[in-house]
């Protein structure tokens, strides 16, 4: 794949068509996750270890796929980074060793950086503020609130 | 009347700014003199002028230096180059409740502040406090349920708003705290018994006799009777008792 | 070795179950440690971004409290601390930019040097206690009970901090040391909602349908959990879960530190029978393992 070298933590090669906004978005992905998208080969073992996938708008090798081109606001519209877990399944069985959940997390921060939340605290029913141990809380505002 | 002493001090000015506009002030005074030196007239953010009412937070930086530093106005000593800014109100969430029917748990205050998982541990409000409250830690100690200890920990907390000001997690913290105060001093901590006893007896009527005998002596017979009390001594221990039983319940 | 307890926020409320057993244990095994005086909140989660410190100064900060009081090693049993703590650390240590930076932000704490070791209370029991020793150390072996063993994501992921990076199975091992039948069932590994069933309750709820199913059909009699959140997911709100699954069955959850307490003959209030579920005491009372009238 012919193109040219952007400087971020690992270099990513992306074709000479992307268009610039494209182009940004692909590199403000990279630069967040440490992590070069065009590593992946498809072969969606993630997409198959995924416990939270059925949720998703399309799987998470797609997400990764539309990632490839900068195509971030589908992802986004997918939910990919909101209905993602942590779990961490992915990266362990990536073949190519891409820390996927990274990836994920930089699509996450993409909007929670906007300061807009996925969840809002005083949604949160009572009884689950109060049967929840508190890592619960701590876990999902971390993740889900800006 | 004893005269009082009062000692000449050279004061030398320094140069502050206010709102971006400097003045020479001198420096002996402490950041509230100095603006009223300078024709400030304070409407807000001042209270009690002795350090305890929290309403003159200010934060401050000097010439030259990044880092931000805070005080009470009405405490602090004007440095050279101070840079200062003050901050009479700073918005702070705080949640409605009835006291009467809130649980002493952890749970209550959780429900009413789920905001307190925000936290990230950043200690800015600690380094902020200008009462050295160690907020992280009672924060900390709130996360882990543990009421009393947070009720120990921010004890001086004077809700002068500083650590609301910066917190990462969009805290108010000392909302927070003072509910666990009043959960742990209203439901938690033990009750002094023998102040319920006391009130007990004087209900009962323990002292009406010599209220009434005190109440029908005359004012030169009742400053006689003062003045010729009978004192503990200074040094006494627990064993020491009056002469006289009268008045003992 | 110092080896310093590192609680988190569950332990001295929610998870009080998973805890106090643990904690006496360690005493009647020999295992000498001291509970840090001082800690905050770790975090619960491990920060993925490339740029952001921040979310890493709460961990970092308890590894100085742990520096601070003398201690080499730190153990905790809640999984998400253990897992936040861990990979801050290798993070610090892998990274010396990153670690001043954070030990310049932290400017009213000492600095942190890299010196302190995470560990997991299993990693520690095996290493320090020994499964044959702890073998011998039991007063009531668990025969008869199966029990399905469920790691849960944190313990296990990613590689760096996996406290069974071989797959040689240490809580199975844990659990045979006790006496107890290990049942294999698929969900071991599987993640139970985590954070999601706060979030999206449905979809987590789905989750932890998959995990009791597959305990179900392998035929567990207990599910033997290790982390607070995953004891949420599948254990007290198992009855939502069972309700709006299809062919599930309850399946009675116990953290594994409970098992350890009953193993060890400890008295029943430390390994706070009363917090775990109906099911789970009657299970054990079944099973003879503790007496009817205590639980």
């Amino acid at each position: 794949m012919e193109g040219e070298p952007i400087s971020t933590p690992k270099p990513v090669h992306v074709p000479k068509t992307i268009d610039p906004v494209r182009k940004r978005a692909l590199e403000k992905i990279s630069e967040l996750s440490g992590e070069n998208v065009w590593e992946c080969m498809q072969c969606g073992t993630c997409s198959a270890v995924c416990p939270m996938v059925e949720s998703m708008g399309f799987t998470t090798r797609q997400g990764i796929h539309y990632l490839q081109f900068g195509m971030v606001e589908k992802v986004i519209d997918a939910r990919i980074g909101e209905y993602c877990a942590s779990c961490h399944s992915c990266q362990v069985r990536c073949p190519r060793g891409i820390e996927v959940p990274k990836v994920f997390e930089a699509v996450r921060l993409l909007t929670l950086r906007q300061n807009e939340d996925f969840i809002k605290l005083n949604e949160l029913a009572d009884e689950t503020i109060v049967g929840a141990p508190q890592i619960a809380m701590v876990s999902a505002f971390r993740k889900l609130t800006a | 009347m004893a005269s009082a002493t009062v000692t000449e001090v050279e004061s030398k000015t320094v140069p502050i700014y206010v709102m971006g506009k400097k003045y020479d002030v001198p420096d002996t005074l402490t950041i509230m003199k100095a603006m009223e030196y300078a024709g400030y007239q304070y409407i807000r953010g001042c209270g009690c002028r002795g350090g305890i009412c929290g309403a003159c937070a200010t934060v401050y930086r000097k010439a030259g230096d990044y880092k931000i530093y805070t005080g009470l106005a009405c405490q602090t000593v004007v440095e050279p180059e101070m840079y200062l800014a003050q901050l009479p109100f700073y918005p702070a969430n705080r949640a409605e409740y009835d006291f009467e029917k809130l649980d002493a748990t952890p749970e209550s205050i959780f429900k009413l502040y789920p905001e307190l998982f925000r936290c990230v541990a950043c200690n800015a409000c600690s380094k902020v406090c200008p009462m050295d409250v160690e907020v992280l830690d009672y924060v900390s100690a709130l996360k882990r349920g543990d009421i009393e200890a947070a009720a120990e920990i921010s004890f001086d907390c004077i809700q002068c708003g500083l650590c609301t000001s910066r917190c990462m997690g969009e805290m108010a913290q000392y909302h927070i705290a003072q509910l666990a105060r009043r959960l742990y001093g209203g439901k938690l901590a033990p009750k002094a018994e023998h102040l319920q006893k006391m009130c007990d007896d004087i209900e009962g009527g323990a002292f009406d006799d010599d209220l009434t005998r005190l109440k029908a002596t005359g004012e030169d017979e009742l400053k006689k009777t003062y003045t010729e009390r009978e004192m503990e001594p200074a040094m006494s221990d627990e064993s020491w008792k009056p002469e006289s039983s009268a008045g003992l319940v | 070795m110092k080896i310093a307890y590192y609680p988190g926020c569950t332990m001295k409320t929610k998870a009080a179950n998973l805890e106090l057993a643990a904690v006496e244990a360690l005493n009647v095994l020999g295992v000498e440690f001291t509970e840090l005086e001082r800690w905050n909140c770790c975090g619960a989660v491990f920060s993925l971004a490339e740029d952001d410190l921040i979310h890493h100064v709460a961990p970092v900060r308890n590894l100085i409290r742990a520096q601070q009081e003398g201690c080499e090693t730190v153990v905790t049993i809640c999984s998400q601390c253990y897992n936040t703590l861990a990979r801050a650390n290798l993070l610090v240590r892998g990274d010396e930019e990153k670690l001043d930076t954070i030990n310049r932000f932290m400017d009213e704490e000492p600095d942190y040097d890299g010196g302190i070791e995470v560990v997991h209370y299993l990693t520690l029991l095996r290493d320090q206690v020994g499964w044959d020793a702890l073998k011998e150390k039991v007063v009531q072996p668990l025969d008869g009970l199966k029990v399905a063993p469920f790691y849960g994501c944190t313990l296990l992921r990613p590689d760096e901090v996996s406290i069974d990076p071989l797959n040689e199975g240490i809580l199975e091992d844990f659990l045979c040391a006790l006496g107890a039948e290990v049942v294999p069932f698929s969900a071991a590994t599987e993640c139970c909602g985590s954070y999601q069933m706060l979030a999206h309750p449905e979809e987590g709820m789905q989750r932890a349908a998959k995990v009791i199913g597959s305990a179900n059909r392998a035929g567990a009699e207990a599910l033997v959990l290790s982390c607070p959140l995953c004891e949420y997911n599948l254990g007290s709100r198992q009855p939502e879960v069972v309700a709006m699954g299809e062919d599930l069955e309850e399946v009675p959850t116990l953290y594994f530190t409970q098992l350890l307490g009953i193993a060890l003959g400890l008295e029943s209030d430390l390994c706070r029978l009363d917090l775990a579920g109906r099911a789970a005491r009657d299970l054990l009372t079944e099973k003879n393992f503790v007496a009817a009238a205590t639980v």
